[in-house]
């Protein structure tokens, strides 16, 4: 093997004074559409930024005591739905019959988890411990009878979109 | 591939800095590297750093941040204690095992 000889000790910059600061807004309640932000979420929080979350309009459901472990993924309207294993696409009046939503659901679920990633629940929990701080849309909870009690344990607050423009405020924002 | 002195030994390691010989680890190199990076190593450090290389050598793979929690037992929030804004990078460089592959 060839050798270069570094300076005696060389040294990862893990870029620490660096302060990167990351908000997410999620507005979607399918389950497809929930990891994205959970995900890139908790990688933002492994690279030491900091990280709010925003959960509006069908976001909502992922912190919603009564929805957060019923999302659903459906194939329909998904046109780059296909079958396992293979670039064949599902038909989409497949994807409409009675059980499919189940059974995809179900499908990708199975898939999740053979990644070693947690359930929606669980995943809240961990960005959570890791930091992240996550509000609710006042007027997605509004529209949806909700209070601070029906969210997961792990929401600081509701707040309006005026909160959420200050708190953002020189942040990177990333819509879901 | 660039070899670095480290606590008076000869290692081999990757552009950033990352051991890339597993058998080339010891626990004096292990506690320069922490302090190279501005950490104390305490029966804590140990323990993780100590986990992740079992696991590495167990899996074939670091483990990711969550795996150590939930093998090791050390909750979330300990580890960014522990191992301050970046958790996962830091303990594998402690460790001598490359970066988690795994996203979660």
């Amino acid at each position: 093997m060839t050798a270069t000889r570094e300076a005696p000790s060389l040294v990862p910059d893990f870029g620490d004074e660096v302060q990167r600061k990351i908000c997410f807004i999620c507005s979607k309640g399918n389950l497809d559409m929930a990891y994205p932000a959970l995900i890139m979420a908790s990688g933002a929080l492994t690279e030491g930024a900091e990280v709010d979350i925003f959960f509006t309009f069908w976001g909502l459901d992922m912190i919603n005591q009564d929805t957060v472990d019923k999302l659903q993924f459906t194939m329909l309207g998904n046109t780059a739905m296909h079958m396992p294993g293979s670039s064949a696409h599902l038909p989409q009046g497949l994807a409409g019959l009675p059980g499919m939503t189940a059974f995809s659901t179900r499908m990708l679920k199975k898939q999740i988890s053979a990644q070693q990633v947690p359930d929606v629940r669980e995943f809240i929990t961990l960005l959570h411990d890791m930091g992240a701080r996550l509000w609710a849309c006042k007027m997605s909870a509004d529209m949806g009878g909700l209070e601070k009690e029906d969210l997961l344990d792990e929401v600081e607050g509701i707040i309006n979109v005026n909160e959420f423009i200050e708190l953002s405020e020189d942040a990177q924002v990333v819509f879901i | 591939m660039p070899v670095a002195t480290i606590a008076g030994h000869d290692v081999h390691v990757d552009v950033e800095g990352f051991m890339t010989e597993f058998e080339e680890w010891s626990e004096e190199i292990a506690g320069q590297l922490a302090a190279n990076i501005g950490i104390e190593m305490t029966d804590d450090h140990w323990k993780v750093v100590r986990f992740v290389r079992d696991d590495y050598m167990a899996q074939g793979e670091t483990p990711t941040l969550r795996r150590v929690t939930s093998e090791s037992g050390f909750p979330t929030k300990e580890l960014f204690l522990l191992f301050p804004k970046k958790p996962a990078k830091k303990m594998s460089y402690i460790a001598g095992v490359p970066k988690p592959a795994g996203c979660v």
